[in-house]
C-alpha cells in the first residue's frame, strides 16, 4: 500500500518533469510574445517610431476609421477585404475538394492513400516557390494569358497578374489540399445507402446531393472551412506578390506597419484585432459543430 | 450513381490534380531551360545549378537554413517527445489543458507570431541585452511553431500502441525505467522520426517567421527567394526553388513511408 502509493506519485512526478520543458517554452515564446502584442497595442508611437508607454485607444480608433483627420474607410476596408478573400477561399476549395474526394474515394483500397499523397505533395512543396511560379503561369507570354487575350478578356500583351484573379487562384491552389483532407475523411464514411433510397423515391442531381450526401459530408467541410480560413485571412505573401497596390490584406497591412512604416502600437492593434477575429471564428465553428451533434443525436 | 455524372466528376478531378502540380511542373521545368526568362523552352541546360553551386550568397543562405533547421529540429524533437509522453499519462483535465495550449500556435497565422516575436525580442531586448536579431532569435522562434507539431505526431503514436505490452514489461518485473527505455520508447521511435521530418521540412519551408525573426548576415534560403523575387528574377532562383521543393517531398514521403501504416488503417474501413 505504501509503496503503491509512493509509486503512483513518482510517477505523477515524472509526468510532471516531462511535461514542464515544453509547456513552458510555449508560454515563455508563444504565450509572452501574445501578450506583449495586446499590451503594445494600447502604447502610443513615439516621434522616431519608438514605443511609449502612454496608454490609449488611439490604435484601435485609428483601424476602426477614426484617424487624426476624421472618418477614412481604408483599414476597415483592408479587414473586411481580407475576411471576403478567406471566405471565398473556403467556398473555391471546399466545391473544388468534393469531386477529388469522391473519386479518391472511388479508388480501389490500395490506390487511395496513393490518391491521397499526390494530392498532398504539392502541399508540401514551398508556399513562397509555388506563389512564384504562379507569376510565371499567368505572366503576359504564359498560355493562359496567351487564352485570355484570346478571348479579348485582356488587352493583348498583359499578363493575368497582378490582380485579383492571380490571387484567388493561387489561394484555391495552396489551401485545396487543406480543405480536401478531411472532407475525404467525411466522403470516405459516407453511408450510399442514403443515396440510393433518395434516388428510388426520385431524387437526382443537387436535390439528392443536398439531402442525401450533404449532411453527411458537413462536418468535413466544417473542420476543412477552419484549416483554410485561418490561414487563409492571414495570409500576407501571396496578395504581396500576385497583387497590386488595391489588394492590400490585413497581412501586408501587418508587414507594412512593422516594416517601413514603424508603428508597433498600431500593428499590434491589428494583431490583437486577428487574434480577436480567428478566436471569434473558431467559436462559431465550435457553435456550428455542436448544433449538428444535438440535432443527430 | 449514374456513370455521366461519375465521368464528369472524373474528369473535374484530372483537371484539379493539373491544376495543384502546375506551378511545380514550371518551376522544375524553367529551372533546366537554356533560356533565362520567359517561358518558352530553348533547350535542356544545367548551368543555373552550377551558378547557384557558385553563389556565395545562395552558399551562406543555404548553410544558415541547414544549421537553423537541424539545431532548431533537434530541440523541438525533444521537448516535443517529452512533452508526448507527459501529455499520454496526464489526466483527462490536464490533457485537454496542454492540448489548447498545443493548439495556439497551430491556430494562430503566422504572421501574427512573426511580428509577436519580433515585438518580444525587442522588449526583452531592452531589459536584458540579449535576443539579438539572427539566428538564435530564429532557433527560438522555429522550436516554438515545430513543438506542437512533434507532440502531435509522437502522441498519436504513443496512445496507438497496445497498454499490454507496458504491463507485461511491468509483471516481468521492469522498473519505471527500465520500461520506458525498452518498451515505450523503441515502440516511439517511428513516431519520434516522422515527428523530427516533419519538424525539419516545416523549418527549412518556413519565410513569414524567419522573415521577421532573422538579422543581417541570417538569411535563409526562403529569405533569399523571396528577396530575389522582389529584386526582380534572377533565373537560378527557378533551379534553386526546385532543389527546396526535393527536399521538402523527399521529406515528407520519407514521413509518410514511416507512419503510412497509421495512415493506411485510418484510410481503409474496415
Amino acid at each position: 500500500m505504501n509503496t503503491d502509493s509512493k509509486r503512483r506519485e513518482r510517477s505523477a512526478l515524472s509526468t510532471i518533469l516531462s511535461l514542464l520543458p515544453g509547456t513552458t517554452w510555449l508560454c515563455l515564446f508563444m504565450l509572452a510574445p501574445l501578450l506583449v502584442i495586446v499590451l503594445i497595442s494600447f502604447c502610443t508611437r513615439g516621434d522616431y517610431g519608438q514605443v511609449e508607454h502612454v496608454f490609449t485607444f488611439e490604435n484601435y480608433k485609428r483601424v476602426a476609421g477614426y484617424g487624426t483627420f476624421g472618418f477614412d474607410s481604408v483599414y476597415p476596408i483592408i479587414l473586411l477585404r481580407s475576411i471576403w478573400l478567406g471566405a471565398c477561399t473556403v467556398l473555391l476549395t471546399a466545391i473544388a475538394a468534393l469531386p477529388l474526394a469522391f473519386v479518391i474515394s472511388k479508388l480501389p483500397g490500395k490506390f487511395r492513400l496513393l490518391g491521397l499523397i499526390i494530392v498532398v505533395i504539392p502541399f508540401w512543396s514551398n508556399l513562397l516557390v509555388r506563389t512564384f511560379a504562379w507569376q510565371m503561369l499567368l505572366a503576359p507570354d504564359s498560355t493562359l494569358s496567351r487564352f485570355a487575350q484570346w478571348l479579348h478578356l485582356v488587352p493583348s500583351g498583359t499578363g493575368l497578374y497582378p490582380g485579383s484573379l492571380a490571387i484567388y487562384l493561387c489561394m484555391v491552389c495552396d489551401y485545396l489540399p487543406f480543405m480536401i483532407l478531411p472532407v475525404y475523411a467525411s466522403v470516405e464514411k459516407l453511408d450510399w445507402s442514403l443515396a440510393e433510397a433518395a434516388m428510388d423515391l426520385g431524387a437526382r442531381g443537387w436535390p439528392l446531393f443536398r439531402h442525401a450526401l450533404l449532411p453527411q459530408i458537413r462536418p468535413g467541410l466544417l473542420a476543412g472551412s477552419a484549416l483554410v480560413f485561418l490561414p487563409a485571412t492571414g495570409q500576407f505573401l501571396i496578395p504581396d506578390l500576385l497583387g497590386g497596390a488595391k489588394t492590400v490584406m490585413l497581412g501586408n497591412l501587418l508587414q507594412q506597419q512593422f516594416g517601413q512604416s514603424r508603428d508597433w502600437p498600431f500593428g499590434s492593434a491589428i494583431a490583437t484585432l486577428a487574434l480577436l477575429l480567428l478566436g471569434a471564428f473558431l467559436v462559431l465553428v465550435r457553435i456550428v459543430q455542436g448544433n449538428r451533434k444535438v440535432e443527430c443525436e | 450513381m449514374n456513370n455521366r455524372s461519375s465521368l464528369f466528376t472524373r474528369a473535374a478531378a484530372l483537371l484539379l490534380v493539373l491544376f495543384l502540380y502546375a506551378p511545380l511542373i514550371i518551376v522544375i521545368k524553367n529551372s533546366f531551360n537554356e533560356a533565362p526568362f520567359g517561358l518558352e523552352w530553348k533547350g535542356f541546360t544545367l548551368k543555373w545549378y552550377v551558378k547557384l553551386w557558385n553563389d556565395d550568397l545562395a552558399r551562406s543562405a543555404l548553410k544558415n537554413s541547414a544549421l537553423l533547421a537541424i539545431v532548431s529540429t533537434t530541440v523541438s524533437t525533444i521537448l516535443g517527445t517529452l512533452l508526448a509522453l507527459g501529455w499520454s499519462r496526464a489526466s483527462a483535465r490536464w490533457s485537454k489543458w496542454i492540448s489548447g495550449l498545443l493548439y495556439i500556435p497551430v491556430c494562430v497565422p503566422d504572421i501574427v507570431m512573426g511580428v509577436s516575436l519580433l515585438l518580444f525580442y525587442s522588449m526583452v531586448r531592452q531589459w536584458l541585452g540579449i535576443f539579438q536579431l539572427g539566428l538564435l532569435t530564429m532557433i527560438l522562434a522555429h522550436v516554438t511553431f515545430q513543438l506542437p507539431f512533434v507532440a502531435l505526431v509522437v502522441r498519436a503514436r504513443l496512445t496507438g500502441t497496445d497498454p499490454a505490452i507496458v504491463e507485461a514489461a511491468e509483471d516481468l518485473g521492469a522498473n519505471p525505467w527500465q520500461r520506458f527505455l525498452y518498451v515505450t520508447f523503441p515502440l516511439a521511435v517511428p513516431g519520434i522520426a516522422a515527428g523530427a521530418l516533419l519538424a525539419f521540412t516545416l523549418s527549412l519551408d518556413d519565410f513569414v517567421v524567419s522573415f521577421f525573426t532573422s538579422g543581417p548576415g541570417s538569411t535563409t534560403l526562403p529569405i533569399l527567394i523571396y528577396s530575389s523575387i522582389k529584386r526582380g528574377l534572377s533565373p537560378e532562383i527557378n533551379a534553386l526553388s526546385t532543389l527546396l521543393i526535393a527536399a521538402s517531398v523527399i521529406g515528407t514521403v520519407f514521413m509518410a513511408l514511416l507512419e503510412g501504416e497509421k495512415l493506411v488503417k485510418n484510410s481503409t474501413p474496415v
